[in-house]
């Protein structure tokens, strides 16, 4: 018994060199693992599976920087339709008129609920249902609309939120002044919205940038085909994974200057809030 | 808009009531506000002091009653009511400046989209109306950036350039850091010189005093007491007045507990009204 209360004074780390312990043995964790990752791999096989230099090559010259603009004019398009769109379904959730607040939440809820490959499935089969039916600008007017559709469902929610969350006194502020309602929410609501839903909807365009790679389903020809479509074709036909690699390394080059573009925006608005 | 000729009334208010559920809160005003005149509304929290003012631009909207502003009859909903709002400046507790707006573009957006003046126009009436309240240098400074005396005065500016011939203040200075609200009360008390109406709400009693034509006590729902700021001020006749005056001027010398009574009699049958019948609207109860 004596001994267990002499024991402690002896033993005990102060907390300063307990947690220097603690990050050392993370260290070490850290090295063996990498140590071990570097000895059992097969470098050379992984080297020639996924970034085979004769690939990246043919890959850039086979059509990349077209895939690549698809992509990108894919989602900007569905973008703005889903913004659009988007803004009108947020208003009509907020209207005063039933109806519109009903067939709103209906339209969010049915697009948001569906997975977007079965509406994009849906859209490729609709001159079924619609004979002769023409979306113009074939075939970037199918891929923006059908992703756009989706696109709005999620924004409409967000948008939504933002203009909640714009203080009452805002509107009271407006509206004494003499605006009229409609005056009121374009120019003072919707503006201090979309700052407020900056973030989250920096976030939708992300998903949307990568979800256009499910429209491959409306049945696209070789010269419409976007990143992904276009990788996978390329790697079946040489049973190598380099062109999907360079493909994906495309998503990136999209998603990560518009998150830094969209930081810098974000301090530059900080001081207007 | 101009006065009607019979009279020379900017405001008259007939048997005023407004609900919120059962919480009876105006119970049956009667005031009139003149060309000129300055007019003090005074009272302790909750005595629908501030309902009385945001009925008068309907930003409540009266349960019954007549509201005539410069002959036009603001409860008929079928009246014009933003053409009525551009006449009457409205100045907020919070300020309510547009954040996402420079100082100036708060005074020339209502002046653009409303009143349909030039861009130029706008801004020349707008850096007028700045200067008046002192902040010509801080025209391009953003809402974020100014203090509170200075954002209320920029709030202040916004209304005036509109060029309305009544002016509303909401406790103007109760949301400012004390050594501010000195700047705000001298811009109002110049504006008073310049012969603008003004229906004023405040906690202000030197204000009133000094500044004010006539001055209104309300409490529960009533005008319990109107005059002069001597007569009312000075030698309030009704003992709700007295005692209230007695608490805000000499708030060191009460007896502690004596207004719990008078309080919990005035509030509990309104939360209790409340908690029966949960407002829709969430800016239903201003003075919270």
């Amino acid at each position: 018994m004596s001994t267990t209360a002499e024991a402690p004074p002896k033993k005990k780390l102060s907390p300063r060199k307990r947690a220097q312990r603690i990050r050392w043995a993370q260290y070490a964790i850290l090295a063996a693992i990498a140590v071990v990752v570097a000895f059992a791999a097969d470098w050379g096989q992984i080297q020639h599976v996924f970034f085979r230099s004769d690939m990246v090559k043919a890959t850039f010259t086979e059509g990349l920087p077209n895939a690549f603009k698809n992509t990108l004019v894919y989602t900007a398009g569905a973008f703005i339709i889903g913004l659009l769109l988007g803004t009108v379904l947020a208003l009509m959730r907020l209207s005063s008129v039933g109806p519109y607040r009903w067939i709103a939440s209906i339209w969010i809820e049915f697009f948001r609920g569906l997975p977007a490959i079965v509406v994009f499935i849906a859209f490729g089969l609709l001159p079924l249902a619609f004979a002769g039916l023409v979306i113009p600008f074939d075939p970037y007017g199918t891929v923006w609309v059908a992703l756009g559709l989706v696109a709005s469902a999620y924004m409409a929610e967000t948008i939504r939120a933002g203009i909640q969350a714009v203080p009452p006194g805002q509107i009271e502020a407006a509206r004494s002044l003499g605006m009229p309602a409609g005056a009121a929410t374009r120019k003072i609501i919707l503006p201090q919205a979309f700052r407020i839903i900056t973030p989250p909807l920096t976030n939708e365009v992300i998903l949307l940038v990568k979800d256009s790679s499910l429209v491959y389903v409306l049945g696209l020809s070789g010269s419409a085909y976007e990143l992904t479509k276009y990788g996978r074709g390329l790697a079946n036909t040489n049973a190598n994974l380099t062109p999907l690699v360079v493909a994906g390394f495309c998503y990136l080059l999209i998603t990560l200057p518009l998150s830094i573009l969209v930081r810098r925006m974000e301090a530059r608005q900080k001081k207007e809030r | 808009m101009s006065a009607p000729a019979s009279t020379a009334h900017v405001v008259e208010v007939t048997d005023l009531h407004k609900s919120f559920g059962d919480n009876h809160v105006l119970r049956g005003l009667n005031a009139t506000i003149s060309q000129g005149e300055v007019v003090c509304v005074i009272g302790p929290s909750g005595s629908g002091k501030s309902t009385f003012l945001r009925c008068i631009n309907l930003l409540e909207q009266p349960s019954s009653g007549s509201i005539k502003v410069g002959g036009d009859e603001v409860t008929d909903p079928d009246c014009d009511i933003d053409g009525i709002r551009r006449n009457m400046g409205m100045v907020f507790q919070q300020f309510n400046l547009f954040p996402h707006l420079s100082a100036l573009d708060n005074c020339t957006i209502a002046q653009t989209t409303v009143l349909k003046r030039s861009k130029d126009e706008a801004r020349a009436t707008a850096r007028e109306n700045l200067e008046k309240v002192g902040l010509s240098e801080k025209a391009d400074a953003f809402p974020a950036q100014l203090s509170g005396g200075q954002q209320q005065r920029v709030a202040i500016a916004r209304a005036l350039s509109m060029d309305p011939k009544l002016m509303l203040f909401d406790e103007p200075t109760s949301a400012l850091d004390p050594e501010l609200v000195g700047d705000v009360l001298s811009v109002m008390r110049r504006l008073a010189t310049e012969g603008m109406t003004m229906f004023v709400v405040t906690h202000e009693m030197a204000f009133a005093r000094d500044v004010a034509d006539r001055v209104i006590f309300m409490d529960g729902g009533y005008i319990v007491e109107e005059g002069s700021p001597d007569q009312v001020i000075g030698d309030p006749k009704e003992e709700r007045t007295k005692t209230f005056l007695q608490r805000v001027l000499d708030p060191t010398h009460v007896d502690p507990g004596a207004e719990d009574a008078a309080y919990s009699k005035r509030h509990i049958a309104e939360a209790t009204a409340r908690s029966a019948t949960p407002p829709l609207d969430p800016t239903a109860f201003p003075e919270r």
